[in-house]
């Protein structure tokens, strides 16, 4: 049989889904048990129970200083920022993004502006977005959305132009004026598209957040993970990252979720 | 007075030439079948009719108003896909036929329990209601296009356009679609044109039968002439015994330019 035809049987699966984590999980801990053998005060890669320990302590215990715990403190700054950002980022990707897809003189005004805009680097902004906005919340929402419309915005209008035109000509013999096509016809066919994009998009917005915090910031998972850096906390940082990933992780599977409860109509052809 | 009035039409496409001197009237209630090879322009034509373009030269008018110049609710379609909105239900799909002419496309209150009545007699009339509440994409093609005429009737159009409707369905259900679109014109007496690349589809179901062709070919330039109406049968009784043919100089295939 042919190894394209190969198809592995339900527990078989899961194992291989698993078997990447464990090889990564072994080889950090055989990596990490050498190091430690020939130095053990190595601060390069702690030990799985190390990093453990310092999660608990992370996730638990306040800090003695502010009596906040800052893990929590950080990851509701970033995720207020995060959000922030994504939401701005969709509002204004939907509606220029249906103009241009639906509206001819929408789309000769704006698509050539928006294929240059998103050519722009936007971590390239940064630096003025600091001296404009200040070194506060706002800047960093800013890159967010610098960082993620035009790209968004390029996708939705090419999903609303993906609509087939016969749609369009049966709304109008039904007598939709322009602004019912729109309420009617394109939003709601684009909002699961919007949810896809905005899962595609969060990588991006996780990148700009971290970006900005790193540069000025007095709280935020990216500003921690850079602060302690300069201690070498290796601990510290394996933490926070692996939190972030988990985070990512849940909100991408919340919007999928959304979006399959949501839109019954995208999945009823299966 | 003719009820639709198509005169003189020419139309374009840069320098290629699609249709030209396009001239047919048709009386209210009759029911018109386009055949013609591919690229003949019957598509065209539907589309003018449709108002979706509109002629470069010439005039379409429907009950003596002015040529219109985009779709509007005079007419009503079926095209061959994509005539149903995937994210409305059944029922919700003949709802819109109602509720998108209004300002914000839906209706509320008593006049939505009303539509909902009158979508469910439609219903019942195109056989649906046992599939009222499911998505078109769980319905079977010749359900989707039985639905996108159902919800075409809704706006009650007056003149109804059908873009080969039954082209995409096999042919027992391309046959039981015959049965039901005769019994619904039987019921409403409309205006219908339909465009199909079956003849004797085309026969069956038309009163009149009209075939585009080019009367002229540049073997030099293929873009150079247009197609035009060459053939009006009386299609009723299959057209056995009243063809007359309407073309008044040399029909297919002269090749001097």
């Amino acid at each position: 049989m042919r190894l394209m035809n190969q198809i592995p049987a339900r527990p078989g699966a899961v194992a291989l889904a698993m078997l990447p984590f464990i090889l990564v999980l072994a080889a950090y801990a055989i990596g990490s048990e050498i190091r430690l053998t020939a130095n053990p005060s190595d601060k390069l890669l702690p030990a799985p129970g190390t990093i453990w320990d310092t999660a608990v302590r992370l996730f638990t215990e306040p800090d003695r200083r502010s009596q906040d715990i800052l893990l929590w403190k950080d990851t509701f700054a970033s995720l207020a920022r995060l959000m922030g950002g994504v939401v701005i980022s969709a509002t204004i990707a939907l509606i220029i993004g249906m103009a241009i897809g639906l509206l001819p003189y929408a789309r000769s005004g704006l698509s050539g502006f928006v294929a240059v805009l998103s050519m722009v680097p936007p971590l390239a902004l940064l630096p003025i977005l600091f001296i404009v906005f200040g070194l506060g919340e706002v800047s960093k929402v800013v890159l967010i959305v610098i960082g993620i419309t035009p790209f968004m915005t390029r996708d939705l209008s090419q999903r609303v132009l993906d609509i087939p035109r016969e749609q369009f000509v049966k709304a109008q013999t039904l007598g939709a004026s322009t602004w019912v096509v729109a309420l009617n016809v394109v939003l709601p066919q684009l909002l699961p598209r919007l949810i896809s994009n905005i899962r595609l998009s969060l990588g991006s917005a996780w990148l700009f957040l971290i970006a900005a915090e790193a540069v000025a910031s007095n709280v935020g998972l990216g500003y921690r993970i850079f602060l302690v850096r300069r201690y070498l906390a290796m601990d510290v940082i394996l933490t926070y990252v692996i939190w972030i990933t988990l985070l990512a992780f849940v909100i991408d599977w919340l919007l999928k979720t959304l979006s399959r409860k949501a839109f019954p109509w995208m999945e009823a052809g299966l | 007075m003719s009820f639709v009035d198509v005169s003189n039409v020419w139309q374009a496409y840069g320098d290629r030439s699609i249709l030209e001197r396009v001239n047919v009237t048709v009386d209210e209630g009759e029911f018109i079948s386009i055949v013609g090879a591919s690229g003949c322009g019957k598509s065209t034509f539907l589309r003018m009719l449709l108002a979706e373009e509109t002629p470069k030269k010439g005039t379409i008018r429907i009950d003596g108003g002015e040529p219109a110049v985009e779709p509007n609710l005079e007419r009503g379609v079926v095209f061959q896909r994509y005539s149903v909105f995937p994210h409305l239900t059944v029922r919700e799909n003949l709802i819109a036929g109602e509720g998108f002419k209004t300002p914000w496309g839906r209706l509320f209150g008593t006049a939505r329990r009303a539509a909902v009545e009158r979508a469910d007699e439609m219903l019942e009339r195109i056989g649906l209601n046992h599939v009222a509440e499911q998505y078109p994409a769980a319905l079977s093609g010749g359900m989707q296009q039985r639905l996108a005429i159902g919800q075409a009737l809704t706006a009650k159009p007056r003149v109804l356009l059908l873009d080969e409707p039954f082209g995409a369905l096999d042919p027992g259900t391309r046959l039981k679609m015959h049965d039901f679109l005769q019994e619904l014109r039987a019921e409403t007496n409309m205006t219908v044109f339909m465009v199909t690349h079956d003849l004797e589809e085309g026969f069956k179901l038309g009163d009149r039968c009209l075939v585009f062709d080019k009367p002229r070919w540049d073997p030099h330039d293929p873009g150079r002439y247009g197609a035009t109406i060459t053939y009006d049968f009386d299609a009723r009784n299959n057209g056995i015994p009243f063809q007359t043919t309407k073309e008044n100089e040399n029909v297919v295939h002269t090749a001097t330019a």
